[in-house]
């Protein structure tokens, strides 16, 4: 590792102000920045850990929404008693990214901020048109994934919380990269009064996607019939040793089946 | 360089880190506490798990400085007060549940965090739970019948205990 400094602000306007230092980097959990820069792949003047700012942690149920602090960690969100009656399937997301001890110190914020093209969480946010607040401004779903490891985030903005409308019924279904841990595909499906929406991690070369034909046909009857007949062209999927782009394609299908089946 | 301060297995300790620190150095280079493991250094293998606040957590993915002002608790904190095995590190042995032992101090960190939550889990939830570490020797059936063993001595000594 290169060497930088390490602050630790206990307030987000400290933390903005430390982040317009040139080349500083926000850290949370550090289980993925810690690995890069461990290989060298950054050189940040400056780390400034985003986990003692108070406002940035915690869980909040209310009026339909689910509301989680950018800097609370998986297994806490994995562990709520409060989530978990309101939207089990994101409680089960968090459960099974990578292990206990990665799920105890990595963030929700720094899941969504860093945006890898296999993770979770960004299925979840996008599946569910969920609200990306940051200390600037709110970001929708739609427009805040641009591409693998791109988002809206400008330098320096800092996720301070992601906030989920509840669904009627939703599941994620994972392939697991056992090697990685990370998904080889997995598909987040939440059911709406007003739609469906099916969002893919791991399979695109362009990081999660939302999939118009599988929304459509479960928008008209929610069921793992009318996913019968669709899939998503292998164009554009991911290709590496753990599956070729064919594969991962006949994945989103499968992916998507088991997902509407285990939402019920 | 900054100061951190910290408590590690009920003692007080304090020492100068840089930035770049990370807690396994700290704890064994600054410490002299070799017992936490570094197999992989990627956050793959889990042979360094520490526990911070009583969760575990690989030390070789955190720093020393986030770690200021924390209780840690590492494996040479696991033995009974009077020197003698805990009943965790007791079954590892009585059960075969090592052969290099390379991954042990990790495996029984990383087990006294379950039992802690779930006094009882059964063989899935342990296998489960152990994702995050690997042992290259035994195969895992002895470390997972050690760890059933340990939970059923504790519930068992918990029971008496009432
Ligand atoms: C062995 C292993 C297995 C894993 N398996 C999975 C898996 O199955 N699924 C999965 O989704 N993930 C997995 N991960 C990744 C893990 O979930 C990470 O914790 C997560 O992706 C990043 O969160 P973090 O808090 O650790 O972020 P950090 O590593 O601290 O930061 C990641 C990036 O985000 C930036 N950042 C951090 N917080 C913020 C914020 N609040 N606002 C703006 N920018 C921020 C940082 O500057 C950095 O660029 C795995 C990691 C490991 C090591
Ligand atoms: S040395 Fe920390 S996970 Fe392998
Ligand atoms: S006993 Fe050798 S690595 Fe587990």
């Amino acid at each position: 590792m290169y060497a930088f400094d390490y602050l630790k602000p206990s307030t987000l306007d400290d933390a903005a102000a430390a982040l317009a230092r040139e080349d500083a980097q926000a850290i949370s959990g550090g289980q993925t920045l810690i690995p890069t820069l461990k290989a060298r792949l950054a050189q940040p003047s400056a780390l400034v850990d985003l986990t003692g700012i108070a406002e940035m942690r915690g869980i909040a149920v209310a009026d339909g929404t689910v509301t989680i602090g950018g800097a609370t960690c998986h297994a806490a969100v994995a562990g709520s008693a409060e989530i978990r009656a309101a939207f089990p399937a994101l409680c089960d997301l968090a459960g099974r990214i990578g292990d206990p001890q990665v799920r105890n110190r990595g963030t929700i914020g720094g899941s969504v901020a860093n945006n890898d093209p296999s993770a979770c969480y960004p299925a979840a946010v996008l599946g569910t048109g969920a609200t990306v607040v940051t200390n600037s401004r709110e970001i929708p779903a739609d427009e805040y994934f641009q591409g693998m490891f791109t988002t809206a985030l400008e330098e320096g903005e800092i996720v301070t919380a992601l906030r989920f409308p509840v669904p009627q019924k939703a599941a994620y279904a994972k392939f697991v990269q056992p090697a990685s841990r990370f998904a080889l595909t997995g598909v987040f499906v939440a059911k709406y009064s007003g739609g469906v929406r099916v969002a893919v991690t791991g399979a695109s070369e362009k990081g999660v996607f939302r999939w118009a034909e599988a929304e459509a046909a479960l928008s008209t009857e929610f069921s793992e019939g009318s996913l019968a007949g669709l899939s998503v062209p292998a164009d554009g999927m991911i290709g590496d040793i753990h599956g070729s782009p064919d594969y991962r394609a006949h994945l989103v299908g499968v992916m998507t089946r088991r997902a509407v089946a285990a939402a019920g | 360089m900054a100061q951190v301060s910290m408590t590690v297995n009920g003692k007080a300790v304090s020492g100068e880190v840089e930035g770049r620190t990370l807690l396994v150095e700290f704890l064994r280079t600054g410490l002299g506490l070799t017992g936490t493991h570094v197999g992989c250094d990627t956050s793959q293998c889990g042979a360094c798990v520490v526990h911070i606040d009583g969760e575990s957590v690989k030390a070789c993915t955190v720093f020393a400085a986030a770690a200021d002002g924390a209780e840690i608790t590492t494996i040479e904190g696991m033995a009974n007060a009077d020197g003698t095995l805990s009943v965790l590190q007791q079954a590892f042995q009585d059960h075969h549940g090592l052969q290099c032992g390379f991954c042990t101090p990790g495996m029984v960190m990383s087990a006294a965090d379950l039992l802690k939550t779930n006094p009882s889990p059964t063989e899935h939830e342990i296998r489960d739970w152990l994702e995050g570490n690997i042992c290259r020797c035994t195969g895992y059936h002895n470390i997972v019948k050690a760890i059933q063993a340990a939970a059923a001595t504790m519930s068992g000594q918990a029971q008496a205990a009432e």
